[in-house]
């Protein structure tokens, strides 16, 4: 059988491979009737008439060797790459997973020194600063092993989409302006600029991380070859730090301890302590400064009532009218527990209320902005605030409204219908309720009316308890 | 860049090199927008290498090195008569976008001395990842260096802008913690731990921004005398009760002007490099600390050895093991086999039988591995008994210290 030539481009000639490999198969021929040669602008004459044949399906762990591999500079690449693709096709599909089979091992080997060039190059191009004081445009020369150019592009591109900037290299060189990749021909060294004003800042900054007590140029070197060297503008300082790394541990080691020439600063060091929010204003403050943790929230709801209050009502978070008033518990089911304290006898401007959470999430739904429940680690990040705000109150009786309030005041989540009625918060006495909102959500008036009365009775408890003795930690008789 | 950043460079990144860490692996993938600038992949990238052999991947920098504590093994304690230098957070920023529109770095690694009080340091910190987040359309990587004594709600705001967090153990004991750390408790570490490692957990399960990288941790090795058996009991504890993604061991090194509570001579390198290997052996191949610790000579990991041949020497009565056969949590334990090398020879052995230089191809450290593997073609015999096989195995010497 004759031999076929099949000629590629020069470089990492990718369409050109896959357009002869489904010529090929679909002639079926062998690779061992293949020659593959390189040129620089192949022509018809050059080889075999490659002509359009249907695609060939490869699995996609082969196609994305392939794609590695046609990178390699090694002259012999489209062969192998070709034998793998065969056997592949012929019967073997799962060849690449008999990594020590001797092709799939070769051809692993070039994929692994494609990636590592590939990873090298994202590493080490130096972009420099060209003139112009208006202009933010970087141009950087690098000169990669293998023919990895337009393989590097979209690293380059996902990380500094929003600059101009220019890499050139030996073997070609591309622009990306911000909008659109160009590529261009092989560029010399002179064409980049040759200085940048940050680079000796850079330089400083690399000469500090080395540590002197610690010398290993060969870890170093396994790294970052010595073929890189001339185009890493920090490597010049590498021979001084080797040179100078044992002198300056020997005066480290000699160096006898020192006293200290400088008095133990007391005064900052009392202070420095002291750094914990000591009024609800200055909690507050720190809560507003820290913004929503879900955006969309107009402000942040602070808790509300006297400094020292008997009890303190925590309900989950803000809703839509709380958030445009900046208020807690003022929308319907505000309104709601106004009606049951009142007529537990509960003086709401006795109480503080507050939520677990002090920002409003909601759903837009045309001009309706539906309340969204808090999730646990959202309840959690506003937890350390609850916690203080407590301590800032320090109240007889902590209430729990509804389950979020129990997360928040706990640390873990518990139902309700379990936790309901009297509960311990850390050192805090408790007691777990559910949230008046859930009044309103009850579907049938009957239901409703039995819930407001349970509603109602725990309320009524709730004042008892708080009016519990402060010193016995009595409760009234009516109460138990 | 000005003269006077360049100096205050030199001085706060000098300050910061004693911490190990440089990954910048683990953030989910991200690009720049339009406007923005920057991008994570999985893996992280080293752009550049010192002659320590260390990579350097963030830039790594104090906000400023004066500090309020006095911990002993640290160049920044009080006591120090170091020079000091604070950067504004807005030089910090500058630096940061302007290193890595030069392709530098991957990002920022922010720690810092202690002045005022760790809150308003900490908002100082937090204000610089902020503004490169916000201001800057950053997503490049950010480490943020969390401090255990800060008011919880900064430590639940931290996670919101960092890719990862860390607080540094240091001290593998509480007892050298209070002695060399007087500022420093045991306590508030752990408890900042947990809070973190509890909300990384929740944010991940809700697919919500929480230091997505996880967190990390340090440990000085050979500025006390706690053994590697102890040490790597701490880090057993600290993957599975705060699930640390690293626990990074840091071979106590000379500094300028040392506390004089300090050991004078440092641990030989050596030793860091065994306490990865065995730290490694713990979290990719199945090893409990225990075991590690029995086959240590009095909690100490042999030198000479790497910690899987060591266990795999004194076990001898487990091997060999034949690669066409054995499970693969057998094969993990072959000294010279690495978890990459088991999963190859685990899918080949589907479609083909292994002879040993088949093996060859799938591992570098066959010269370990024949000892205690049976291939198609070849059986160790009597070769693992041999009383000198420890002596025939070790690697040769390298230049790893200056005080070896």
């Amino acid at each position: 059988m004759n031999l076929h030539r099949i000629t590629l481009r020069n470089g990492a000639d990718l369409d050109g491979f896959r357009r002869a490999v489904r010529w090929l198969m679909a002639e079926e021929l062998a690779p061992q009737h293949i020659v593959w040669s390189l040129d620089d602008a192949p022509s018809l004459f050059g080889g075999e008439e490659v002509r359009d044949a249907p695609p060939v399906a490869l699995p996609r762990s082969v196609a994305r060797l392939v794609e590695l591999g046609v990178c390699h500079s090694d002259p012999e690449r489209y062969a192998l790459l070709y034998q793998l693709v065969w056997r592949v096709l012929n019967g073997e599909r799962d060849l690449l997973e008999i990594a020590s089979d001797p092709l799939v091992h070769r051809v692993d080997a070039m994929a692994r020194t494609v990636r590592r060039d590939l990873h090298k190059m994202y590493a080490f191009v130096r972009f420099r600063r060209m003139g112009g004081e208006n202009l933010e445009r970087f141009a950087a020369w690098y000169e990669p092993e293998h023919f990895i150019l337009e393989a590097s592009a979209p690293f380059f591109i996902d990380r500094f989409r929003s600059l101009d900037w220019t890499i050139l290299t030996p073997i070609g060189s591309m622009r990306w302006d911000r909008h659109a990749l160009s590529f261009g021909p092989a560029a010399r060294r002179e064409d980049a600029p040759d200085e940048d004003s940050f680079e000796e800042g850079w330089r400083g900054y690399y000469e500090s991380v080395f540590n002197p007590a610690r010398v290993n140029p060969a870890a170093m070197r396994a790294e970052m070859p010595k073929k890189y060297w001339r185009n890493l503008p920090e490597t010049a300082s590498i021979p001084g730090l080797i040179q100078t790394a044992s002198q300056r541990v020997e005066i480290m080691i000699e160096q006898e301890a020192t006293m200290p020439t400088k008095r133990t600063p007391e005064r900052a060091l009392e202070a420095m302590w002291d750094q914990e929010p000591k009024t609800l204003e200055e909690l507050n403050a720190i809560i507003a400064k820290a913004g929503p943790l879900v955006p969309g929230a107009t402000q942040a709801v602070f808790g509300e009532g006297p400094k020292r209050a008997d009890i303190m009502f925590v309900g989950e978070q803000p809703g839509d009218q709380e958030d445009l008033q900046g208020r807690p518990f003022v929308g319907p089911a505000g309104k709601l527990l106004d009606k049951a304290m009142r007529e537990a006898g509960i003086d709401r401007g006795q109480a503080y209320l507050t939520n677990a959470v002090k920002h409003f999430k909601f759903e837009q739904r045309g001009h309706r902005r539906i309340h969204a429940k808090p999730t646990a680690g959202e309840v959690k990040h506003y937890r350390p605030w609850l916690m203080k705000e407590l301590e800032l109150v320090r109240p007889k009786l902590v209430v729990a409204l509804g389950a979020t309030a129990v997360l928040a005041l706990t640390g873990k989540s518990t139902p309700i219908s379990r936790s309901r009625g009297r509960a311990r918060f850390g050192t805090y006495d408790g007691y777990v309720t559910v949230h008046p909102s859930y009044l309103l959500r009850l579907p049938d008036e009957a239901t409703k009316r039995e819930a407001y009365e349970a509603f109602l009775n725990d309320l009524r408890r709730i004042h008892d308890l708080a009016k519990a003795d402060p010193e016995t930690g009595e409760l009234p008789l009516a109460a138990e | 860049m000005d003269e006077k950043l360049s100096r205050k460079l030199r001085i706060l990144a000098d300050a910061a090199k004693y911490d190990a860490s440089c990954s910048s692996s683990g953030a989910p993938g991200r690009k720049a927008d339009i406007d923005g600038l920057g991008s994570t992949t999985g893996a992280g990238i080293c752009h550049a290498y010192t002659p320590d052999g260390r990579c350097v991947s963030l830039l790594k920098i104090l906000l400023t090195n004066y500090c309020l504590f006095d911990c002993a093994y640290c160049v920044n304690r009080r006591s120090s008569n170091v020079r000091r230098a604070k950067f504004s957070v807005d030089e910090v920023v500058t630096l940061t976008v302007e290193f890595y529109k030069r392709n530098y770095i991957e990002g920022l690694f922010l720690s810092s001395g202690i002045i005022r009080s760790p809150d308003y340091t900490m908002e100082q910190m937090l204000l610089a990842a902020k503004k490169l987040r916000r201001d800057h359309g950053f997503r490049g990587y950010i480490h943020l260096k969390t401090i255990p004594e800060a008011s919880p709600w900064l430590i639940e705001e931290a996670g919101l802008w960092a890719d990862r967090l860390s607080i540094n153990l240091e001290l593998p004991t509480e007892k050298s913690l209070e002695r060399l750390a007087p500022e420093k408790d045991g306590a508030s570490i752990e408890g900042a731990m947990a809070q973190m490692s509890e909300r990384i957990e929740e944010a991940r399960q809700e697919r919500r921004h929480f230091s997505p990288a996880g967190q990390t941790t340090q440990v000085i090795v050979g500025a006390d005398d706690t053994t590697d058996a102890q040490v790597l009991r701490t880090s057993a504890k600290l993957y599975s009760h705060y699930a640390m993604k690293r626990v990074y061991y840091s071979a106590f090194s000379p500094i300028p002007d040392s506390s004089a509570i300090l050991p004078l001579k440092p641990p030989p390198l050596m030793r860091e490099n065994r306490l990865y290997q065995a730290d490694w052996l713990m979290r990719y191949y199945g090893f409990q600390a225990e075991e590690i610790a029995a086959s240590s000579d009095r909690g100490m990991l042999d030198l000479d050895i790497d910690p899987k041949l060591a266990w795999a020497l004194r076990n001898r009565h487990l091997f060999p093991v034949d690669v066409n056969r054995a499970e693969r949590e057998i094969l993990l334990r072959v000294p010279g086999l690495g978890a990459r090398a088991v999963d190859k020879i685990v899918a080949a052995r589907r479609h083909t039988t292994l002879r040993l230089k088949d093996v060859a191809r799938l591992t570098s450290g066959l010269r370990r591995a024949k000892a205690f593997l049976i291939a198609a073609d070849h059986h160790p015999k009597a070769k693992l008994d041999r009383q000198d096989l420890r002596e025939r195995l070790i690697e040769k010497p390298q230049q790893l210290s200056l005080f070896a």
